[in-house]
């Protein structure tokens, strides 16, 4: 995973509940075995049924912020949803709650999830629909500004923090517990009943 | 000292390690694989050079993209043919057990698990699909995850977790004619809604989860992630023990006994503390439907959609939105709704229980002309036991089409779409815009409230055909 520090940019407003990982990107795109290509596919329907959706917009290519509203990300595990965000260019996504797989997988990811209350959401989503917002992360000090001068502090898990502010992965730290993992096996081997012979 | 609840003693049993500030290192006792999201995983495995930790820890089907069409060896979708492909070639190196077509195994990664007697009670079960929380039924601690958390299981047999939150649920009261588990879920979500169990684990309790079978245990775990929980679990029992004997991968008769000393482990001790309480009366439900697109907004079906103004101001929106795409109005009623199509079937409804009550419906009765009706077994052995059972002729009789066994109409990643702008009712678990195809309104229920709907042509309740 790479280092991620400080992270800025315009900010796109999708004001809405519950956007669930189905949404983000269509089951029928799941048909690739690698982890590329679904980026074009972000949001498709949405994209697909409104001409003014924030994908069908120019002055939106380089945005790397999205602004929603409660449970973002909610449904079906697919981590397909997290490629599709950041190969769409997505590196912060700012909402009232987070869905928990979805959380799970961006974790894996780099991606950064910041939760705010619902009146600096609200507010936010305000601006960004009327003009050029820009967000701007520090991780160090967990601080998020804005072009309108506003600054919040947001809660980060302190081992996700650890991991961005240095580019480890989660896979490394299970590594380096072999040992502790290899204890418990031992003294739990009688306790698994699967059969493992056909 | 307070005792514990089942979730604290499978969590404790399974935390290998914890430092301060960090998740702990936590064990995963199976894992369950399928051709849509373990290739990222095996290719991660591979790029950095790691094996699989344990073969015998896992086993894999394919369920998500393949066709239901009685010839459906032949894939003609490109795509769907190389996941295929690639999983029986990963599986086949990395020696973990595979089961295509025709193995007489192969099904839908939460229906063959529990038939082949892999669910365990307190075990921790893992898989690349948020309805894993199925395995919960047993007392197992299931949940989704996504392909790269898939890689830490496929290394090293654990994962970083942070300890759940835990939410009691009780069933009480006794199901009326017509009203099913499905119901009793579906109710459940329609009064949290889909964020209202966020962060925590369900445990399902209660006399009417007692007198359950496994199968209804299944379906109301099954759906525990569509109120937004990591899993949903219930304490297991004599039912259970008696459901797992004699499978496949049970264990054998040698070891049955020291197995339910260790499952005897796994139960809420009374007075428990938990982290939210709730209480679902049954007695007074009546048959669930869907009227918008999340499974949260739903009602009886003897009830009408409700008003904008009686909805909560985060409500309203999204209620708007859900209408105009499913083109129902506040107000109305839902019952005698025209449908196009009905479908019976997946995770959550695809056993043998589901079917037999669907064919008890449609015996010696016609699917409407209007409607297209798929039914489509969850697996190989139920779809040996439905035909065992003369089942498959009451469906071919009744003029609906018995498929062969998939997730098929319920993710629409084959060829088995509702067409765009058709209405569908369906015993499934999720009602997203365009779920089941683009364009198309999907109505979840119960395999009951479908069938007597596919007689009709309109969504009605199954009361008079039981």
């Amino acid at each position: 995973m790479e280092k991620i520090t400080h992270l800025k940019g315009l900010a796109i407003p999708l004001d809405m509940d519950d956007i669930d990982t189905d949404l983000i990107v269509p089951a029928q795109y799941l048909t690739s075995v690698t982890k590329s290509g679904y980026g074009k596919h972000l949001f498709q329907r949405l994209r697909d049924s409104d001409p003014d959706f924030f994908l069908n917009q120019e002055k939106y290519n380089n945005a790397n912020v999205l602004i929603a509203r409660e449970n973002f990300g909610c449904g079906s595990s697919r981590e397909h949803a997290v490629w599709a965000l950041q190969q769409a260019g997505i590196q912060v996504i700012v909402a009232i709650s987070f869905a928990d797989i979805f959380t799970d997988n961006c974790t894996n990811n780099g991606l950064v999830l910041i939760q705010l209350i619902k009146e600096v959401v609200e507010d936010m989503l305000m601006h960004a629909s009327k003009e050029e917002y820009i967000i701007s992360v520090d991780i160090q000090q967990q601080l998020l500004s804005t072009s309108h001068d506003e600054t919040f502090n947001f809660e980060m898990d302190e081992f996700y923090k650890h991991r961005l502010l240095n580019g480890l992965d989660r896979l490394g730290y299970l590594l380096a517990n072999k040992h502790d993992i290899e204890q418990y096996r031992k003294q739990h081997a009688d306790k698994h009943f699967v059969a493992t012979e056909d | 000292m307070a005792g514990k609840n089942i979730i604290e003693k499978i969590w404790q049993d399974h935390v290998v390690s914890q430092e301060a500030k960090h998740p702990a290192v936590f064990a995963i006792d199976f894992a369950l694989l399928h051709e849509v999201t373990s290739a990222q995983a095996f290719e991660e495995l591979e790029a950095r050079g790691l094996k699989v930790w344990d073969p015998n820890r896992f086993l894999a089907t394919i369920d998500h993209s393949i066709p239901t069409r009685h010839d459906r060896h032949i894939i003609h979708d490109e795509a769907a043919k190389k996941q295929v492909e690639l999983l029986r070639m990963d599986t086949q190196k990395h020696e973990i057990r595979y089961y295509g077509f025709g193995s007489t195994h192969q099904g839908i990664v939460h229906v063959i698990g529990p038939e082949l007697g892999v669910t365990q009670p307190g075990m921790t079960i893992v898989c690349g699909d948020s309805h894993t929380s199925t395995h919960g039924a047993f007392g197992a601690l299931a949940f989704g995850i996504g392909s790269s958390t898939l890689t830490h299981v496929l290394a090293t047999g654990c994962i970083l977790l942070q300890k759940p939150k835990v939410m009691q649920v009780e069933f009480k009261g006794h199901f009326r004619k017509g009203v099913f588990s499905k119901d009793a879920i579906m109710k459940l979500i329609a009064e949290i809604g889909i964020k209202g169990a966020n962060g925590h684990v369900i445990e399902y309790c209660g006399e009417a989860i007692k007198k359950m079978s496994m199968e209804e245990r299944m379906t109301i775990c099954n759906m525990s992630i569509e109120c937004g929980a990591k899993a949903g679990l219930i304490s297991p029992d004599q039912t259970t023990y008696e459901y797992i004997r004699d499978r496949k991968f049970a264990p054998s008769a040698d070891n049955w006994d020291r197995a339910v000393i260790h499952w005897n482990n796994f139960y809420s001790d009374p007075g428990c503390a938990y982290d939210k309480s709730i209480v679902i009366d049954l007695d007074t439900l009546h048959p669930m439907v869907t009227w918008g697109t999340n499974p949260g907004q739903a009602i009886q079906v003897n009830e009408s959609i409700p008003e904008l103004t009686d909805l909560h101001a985060e409500q309203r929106i999204s209620a708007e939105r859900a209408l105009d795409y499913i083109k129902l109005k506040p107000g109305d009623a839902i019952q005698d709704t025209p449908v196009d199509w009905t479908f019976v079937g997946s995770c959550t409804n695809g056993r043998i229980s589901d079917l037999r009550i669907v064919a008890k419906i449609l015996q010696d009765r016609r699917v409407h002309p209007n409607v297209t009706m798929y039914i489509v077994p969850g697996s190989e052995a139920v779809l040996e036991q439905a035909r065992n059972e003369g089942l498959d002729e009451i469906f071919i009789n009744a003029g609906a089409d018995f498929r062969m066994p998939g997730c098929s109409m319920c993710i629409g990643m084959n060829d088995d779409k509702v067409p765009p702008g058709k209405r569908c009712i369906s015993a499934t678990n999720r009602n997203f815009v365009g779920r089941q195809g683009p364009g198309s309104k999907t109505h979840i229920a119960s395999p009951a409230t479908v069938a007597a709907s596919a007689i009709e042509g309109k969504i009605t309740s199954a009361e008079k055909y039981l």
